[in-house]
Formats: structure tokens, C-alpha cells, sequence
């Protein structure tokens, strides 16, 4: 320490000081290079994980379809009881008004252009307006998978015919349905109102969605309110002693344990013990809630312990009790920090693949579940269940899955971006 | 009220038997400490202070700072109970009730010693809610037309209706520092307090809203009690009637406020007032 009335001579004007000058602007200079490299770096890497899934997926978002006229005779279906009708007949008299000069065994080899489940989507449309027994009617039907990449230009022409899932005849008779305009590849509406199927151009999200959004609901509802209370007691009325202490780490640490240890545990728990039904969004949203709940936690203590002091003592000193002091005042003061790190941490629940695994939320499913205990997926399961898929068409649809998934986040944050500067208060 | 258990504590008062404000109108005492001593942890901030407070007049606490004002002030209403490591003892009484005791309910005593802090610390909410809150917590007004008359007259008690009368529905943040504290003050005296603490209410402001604070003090004095911690001598002496000196968390001295500033007692009350240390 040198004497305060010292008074030391200074040469702003030296040599040395202006090095000494220049370095620390150098030093500046790197410091912000580096931040600069490292932002680039982030952003680059994202870029090319979106620009790669949008490369593969986009093909996902269109669907090819093949307009066919149906004639629905009375003879093969019955107004009376249109399910027990003979749709096949009705697809195949279809396909051979078509070609006509198809005959044999190679009319097995037509109708594979459309999609399989073709009766079904006729019998469907049928029960939908009965009127047409007995006339015509013209349905644009998803191509099945090969012909579907054939047209994307995913299965090539120039391979040999032995190589590829579609024979030359078969190519034949495509060209001349694009030539009638009978093809087309519209918006594939499919992708997220179908559920699940094995036929990739029948698959799509719906089950997982509807699963996804149960699977959360159960899990905002279990981990909203449970974590505020937590937060609140920890934050106001808890005695700051050894037991307290330990909770306080004991929930820091919850928040770094691996999710599929939560799995393991929602495993044991609730299927294994309390006997919750299987792939249920239920469980999936309580093995969430597990997940989830010290973060909203800590977010929660963070929002509280950032409310003014001087606004607790103003409401206290009012006479306001403390269970006044904190729902009139601390918790509305704390609720966009509150909204904003739960909303953060439903996001990562979405995402979330592992837990849903172990409690079989990756199971084939082909309906939309009616309810929380029936048998679904999840987003992140039914992405995992299509990487899994050797056909051609469910690569397409994984980066299509992520890239819904994605979607949802973004929104998932931008609300959370948007509730902070919303609601956020200034004193 | 208790007349009895008043003039019992007025006859007990230690120094001087008789208090005569300036008006020359003897008075009677509001709140008794007695051996009044806080500890923050093993640290005692305050030693058993006792000092009696008059009715209907302002007493200032004076002192530099550190020396235990607001701790005591605190005592009065035990704002002191929300701090986890705060203890008191000895006995305090207004109305010759001690407040201290387990039958005492914080929620009412803090009702009827209102309080208005350093900093203006209105609610992130409209001028007519923070002046409504203590009246509906309490359960005060029977009707909504009732409250607004209570916020109205306590906004003019206040001396704050003409600026805000209009708009009442934007937020009490807004205002100047000097708005904002004495709309501080109409929250505090809408539940109709008897005392009224205030620890330093002008520190945050500048001059001319300090005037108008102090000029509020002075009109209020007819109706409440008022305690003002302060660490401005000169606003000790425009607005009190008695004066205590705090030094190293004991009660130096205490007495009418002229005479605290023409003619102390003690020679650290003199140093401090004459500027020696502080
Ligand atoms: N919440 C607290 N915790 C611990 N010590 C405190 C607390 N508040 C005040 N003190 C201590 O008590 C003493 C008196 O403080 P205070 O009453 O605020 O003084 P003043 O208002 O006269 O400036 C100081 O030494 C201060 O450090
Ligand atoms: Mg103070």
C-alpha cells in the first residue's frame, strides 16, 4: 500500500505506456475474436443439423397420390352394412378399368401402386356418404412407398430392374397415370393427422403427438404445482438448518441425474409396483414429472429470492400474513420467471427420449390414444421407433419427426421468450 | 383503550415525570420500552433501551448510522420477527399491553402500527390497489364504494389526491420518488393506524419533496403517533417534538427536542449535533 498523499509522476505521453495501451486493446480485440468464433462455431453446427434434416425430411412433407375413379356397385357393397362390404373387389375393378389389358397374375403387380390399405380408405369415404353405392366415385389414394420415391426421384430409373422395389412393367403403368395427370404430390396432410402404420405412406404423427401432449399435460400437472410448493416452502417458511440443507442439494443433484435412471425408477415404481398399464401417456407424463420437477424447482427458488425484499416488507408491514405477503405479492411478482423456466423444462421433457423407452411408450401403434391410460407414443419414441425402420420411406419421415419435434420446441421457447418480456417488471 | 394501565405507565416513567409538548399540553404516552435489547445472532445491536414515546407527537431517533435505529423502530411493530436470526427482549408496550406476548397477533398490531420504509416501496400495482390493500386484507370497508372513499381520503390525508385523483389506475411505480413515498404513507393510513413508523422516509429524496414530507408529518401528528428514524439533525428538529440519540446500540439520550438542541446532557449528543462525529 502506498501513501494516500503520495502523489506519483506520471508520463501519459511514455513510450512504454503507449505499448502498454496498445496490448490491452489487442487483448480487447481477442476476447471479443474468440467470443465471435465460438457464436459462429454454435451457429454453424445448428445450421448444418437443420439444413441435413430439412435435406432428408422435406420429402416427408409432400405425399404422392393417385387419382382412381371407384365404382361402389350395390352388388359389393351393401347400404345396409357397408363395412362387410367387398372393397377389395371394388379396388381391383378399379385398378383393371384402368388397364384393362392387364390380366393374371399382373394385376397383383398394378394394384401394389397404391397403397395397402386402399379398401380401407374407400370404405371409409363410403361411410361417409353412403349416396355413392351405386355410382361413382373418385378418391386421390397415397402411392405406396416405392412408387412414392419413385416419383421423388428416391428409387432411380437407370438402376437395374433387379435392384430396385419396382419393376419396368410397373413403371409402365405409373408413367401412363402421370401422363393421364392422374399423379400428383400435394401437402402430406397424412404426416400429422395419421397415426402410425407399417406402411410409410400411411405413417404419421398423430399418435405421437396426442401422446406427447397427454404425456406433458400429466406432466405440468403433477410438476407445476408440486414444484411451486416445494419451491415456496423451501424458500419462505423452511429454517435454514442441516435437513434443509440437505433437501436443498439432494434437488440440485435430482436435476443432474440421468433420465433414463427415471425410466428405471417409473419402471419399478409405477409399472412394476402399482401396476400402471404399459406405454401409457400416464406414466410417461408421471416419469416426467420426476424429470422435470427440480428444475421447475430451482427456477422457482431463483424467481422467489428475485422478488424485492422492500415488497415483502411493504406487504408485511401492512399486516399482510405471509401466506397474504406471498400469493398477493411474491408469487405474481415471481410467476414470468416461474412460467418461463417450467415452460423450459416441459420443452426438455418433449424432447425427452430415454424414460419413454423403459416404460414401452415405443410401442406400434395404429390409433391416436382415447385417453390417458391407453397405449401410445411420444414425439421423441415414434422418431426413435422410424429410425428403427428399414424402409426407404420412414427415413424421410425420421428427419420429418425431428423436425416437427423441433418445431414444437421453437414455439415452446419462443413462448417462453415472449411471457419473460411480456410480463416482466420493472421497480 | 386502557386509562388505567396509561397512567400506571405514565407515573412509571423513569425520566421525566412530566412530558409537556411544545404547545404545552401535557400528554400521554403511547409506547412504553422497557430493557429493550436485540441480538442478530451473538451480535447485540441494541442495549436495553427504554424510553417512553407520546402520543399524537413526532419523535425523532437520531444518531450515526449503525447505531441500532431501525433495529428499535422495528421492535414496535416486529418487523424484526421476519429476520430469522433477530431476537428481542425486554418488554415493549403501547397501550400498556405488551406486544411481545404470545396473544398478540402480529397481523393486528401491524395494523395498527403502520410503517413507511427508507426506500418508497410502493406494490408493482395500481395507485388505488396499494392504497386499497391494507383496507381489504383487514377487512376494513364494508362496500366497494366505501373503499374508494377510504383510498380517496387517504390520498388527500396524504396530500397526494390532487396529483394522481385521475389516474388512480396507473401503476404507483410510476410516480416521482416523492409520490411514491407519500403514497406510501396514505397505504399506511388507510387502515387507520395509532403509530405510524418511519425509518429515514425522506433519505431517498430531494429536497423539495422532503419539505412537502415533512410538512405531511406535521399535519398528521394531530391524528397519530409518529416515530421518524432519521440521520438529519436539521429534520429532527423541524419536525419532532422529542428527540432520542442512538450511539453504539445504547440510548444516549432522550428529551424534548429544543432542549435536546440547545441544552444536551451529554457531551456525545453534543459532539454528534455539533457535527464532531456521525
Ligand atoms: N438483518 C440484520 N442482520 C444482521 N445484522 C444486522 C441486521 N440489520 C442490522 N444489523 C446490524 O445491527 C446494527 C444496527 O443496525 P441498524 O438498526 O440498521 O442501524 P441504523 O438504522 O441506526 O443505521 C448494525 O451494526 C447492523 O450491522
Ligand atoms: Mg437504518
Amino acid at each position: 500500500m502506498t501513501d494516500s498523499t503520495m502523489t506519483v509522476a506520471v508520463d501519459w505521453t511514455s513510450e512504454q505506456g503507449a505499448a502498454r495501451r496498445r496490448r490491452r486493446h489487442a487483448a480487447d480485440r481477442r476476447l471479443r475474436a474468440y467470443g465471435i468464433g465460438a457464436i459462429s462455431l454454435a451457429i454453424g453446427l445448428l445450421a448444418i443439423l437443420i439444413i441435413t434434416l430439412a435435406a432428408t425430411g422435406y420429402k416427408a412433407f409432400v405425399q404422392t397420390m393417385v387419382e382412381v375413379d371407384f365404382t361402389i356397385s350395390a352388388d359389393l357393397v351393401k347400404a345396409d352394412d357397408i363395412p362387410a362390404g367387398n372393397f377389395r373387389a371394388v379396388v381391383a375393378n378399379a385398378m383393371s378399368k384402368l388397364f384393362p389389358e392387364v390380366e393374371g397374375r399382373e394385376t397383383r403387380e398394378l394394384k401394389q401402386i397404391l397403397t395397402n390399405n386402399t379398401r380401407f380408405i374407400v370404405r371409409d369415404a363410403v361411410i361417409a356418404d353412403p349416396s355413392v353405392i351405386g355410382g361413382t366415385m373418385t378418391l386421390r389414394v397415397p402411392a405406396s412407398d416405392p412408387f412414392d420415391q419413385l416419383n421423388k426421384r428416391e428409387i432411380s430409373r437407370d438402376l437395374p430392374e433387379d435392384q430396385r422395389r419396382v419393376n419396368d412393367r410397373q413403371i409402365t403403368w405409373f408413367d401412363k397415370l402421370d401422363a393421364e395427370g392422374r399423379i400428383s404430390t400435394p401437402f402430406n396432410w397424412g404426416l400429422f393427422f395419421n397415426a402410425d402404420s407399417r406402411f410409410p405412406e400411411l405413417a404419421g404423427l398423430a399418435g405421437a403427438i396426442v401422446g406427447s401432449f397427454y404425456a406433458l399435460l400429466v406432466c405440468f400437472l403433477i410438476s407445476f404445482p408440486v414444484g411451486i410448493a416445494a419451491a415456496v416452502y423451501l424458500e419462505e417458511f423452511a429454517p435454514k438448518n442441516r435437513l434443509t440443507d440437505l433437501i436443498e442439494v439432494n434437488i440440485n443433484n435430482l436435476a443432474a441425474v440421468p433420465s433414463v435412471v427415471f425410466g428405471l425408477l417409473g419402471l419399478a415404481v409405477f409399472l412394476n409396483f402399482f401396476g400402471l398399464p404399459r406405454s401409457a401417456p400416464l406414466v410417461g407424463g408421471m416419469v416426467l414429472a420426476l424429470m422435470t420437477l427440480p428444475t421447475i424447482i430451482i427456477v422457482t427458488r431463483a424467481a422467489l429470492k428475485s422478488v424485492p425484499p422492500s415488497i415483502r416488507e411493504a406487504a408485511l408491514g401492512m399486516g399482510a400474513s405471509k401466506h397474504q405477503t406471498i400469493t398477493h405479492h411474491v408469487l405474481p411478482l415471481a410467476l414470468p420467471g416461474i412460467l418461463t423456466g417450467t415452460i423450459i423444462g416441459l420443452a426438455q421433457a418433449l424432447g425427452e427420449t430415454a424414460p419413454l423407452l423403459l416404460i414401452g411408450m415405443n410401442a406400434f401403434i395404429t390409433s391416436p390414444p382415447g385417453g390417458l391410460m391407453e397405449a401410445s407414443t411420444a414425439l421423441p419414441t415414434q422418431v426413435f421407433i422410424w429410425a428403427d425402420s428399414p424402409e426407404r420411406g420412414f427415413v424421410a419421415r425420421t428427419s420429418a419427426g425431428i423436425l416437427v419435434l423441433l418445431g414444437f420446441l421453437i414455439v415452446m421457447n419462443a413462448i417462453a421468450i415472449f411471457l419473460r418480456q411480456r410480463l416482466e417488471r420493472t421497480w | 383503550m386502557n386509562d388505567t394501565a396509561m397512567s400506571a405507565l405514565a407515573t412509571e416513567a423513569t425520566n421525566p415525570q412530566t412530558v409537556r409538548t411544545p404547545d404545552e399540553h401535557p400528554t400521554n404516552f403511547k409506547i412504553g420500552a422497557n430493557d429493550v435489547s436485540v441480538f442478530y445472532g451473538n451480535k447485540q445491536a441494541l442495549f436495553d433501551v427504554s424510553i417512553d414515546i407520546p402520543e399524537r407527537a413526532v419523535t425523532a431517533f437520531i444518531g450515526p448510522s449503525g447505531c441500532g435505529k431501525s433495529t428499535f423502530l422495528r421492535c414496535f411493530n416486529r418487523m424484526n420477527d421476519t429476520i430469522d436470526i433477530a431476537r428481542v427482549t425486554g418488554r415493549i408496550e403501547i397501550d400498556g399491553r405488551e406486544i411481545n406476548e404470545s396473544d398478540i397477533d402480529v397481523v393486528e398490531l401491524r395494523a395498527r402500527v403502520g410503517m413507511v420504509f427508507q426506500k418508497p416501496n410502493p406494490f408493482p400495482k395500481s395507485i388505488f390497489e396499494n392504497v386499497a390493500y391494507g383496507p381489504r386484507i383487514h377487512g376494513i370497508a364494508s362496500s366497494k364504494s366505501e373503499l374508494d372513499d377510504i383510498v380517496i381520503s387517504s390520498l388527500e390525508r396524504a396530500g397526494l389526491a390532487s396529483e394522481v385523483k385521475d389516474r388512480l389506475a396507473e401503476p404507483g411505480t410510476g410516480l416521482s420518488g416523492g409520490q411514491q413515498q407519500r403514497l406510501c404513507i396514505a397505504r399506511a393510513i388507510a387502515v387507520n393506524p395509532e403509530v405510524i413508523l418511519m425509518d429515514e422516509p425522506c433519505s431517498a429524496l430531494d429536497p423539495i419533496a422532503t419539505a412537502r414530507i415533512e410538512e405531511l408529518i406535521d399535519e398528521l401528528r394531530q391524528n397519530y403517533t409518529i416515530v421518524i428514524v432519521t440521520h438529519s439533525m436539521q429534520q429532527a428538529a423541524r419536525v419532532s417534538q422529542r428527540t432520542a440519540m442512538f450511539h453504539l446500540g445504547y440510548l444516549v439520550e432522550e428529551g424534548p427536542t429544543d432542549q435536546m438542541f440547545t441544552n444536551p446532557r451529554e457531551k456525545r449528543t453534543q459532539d454528534y449535533i455539533t457535527g464532531r462525529f456521525g
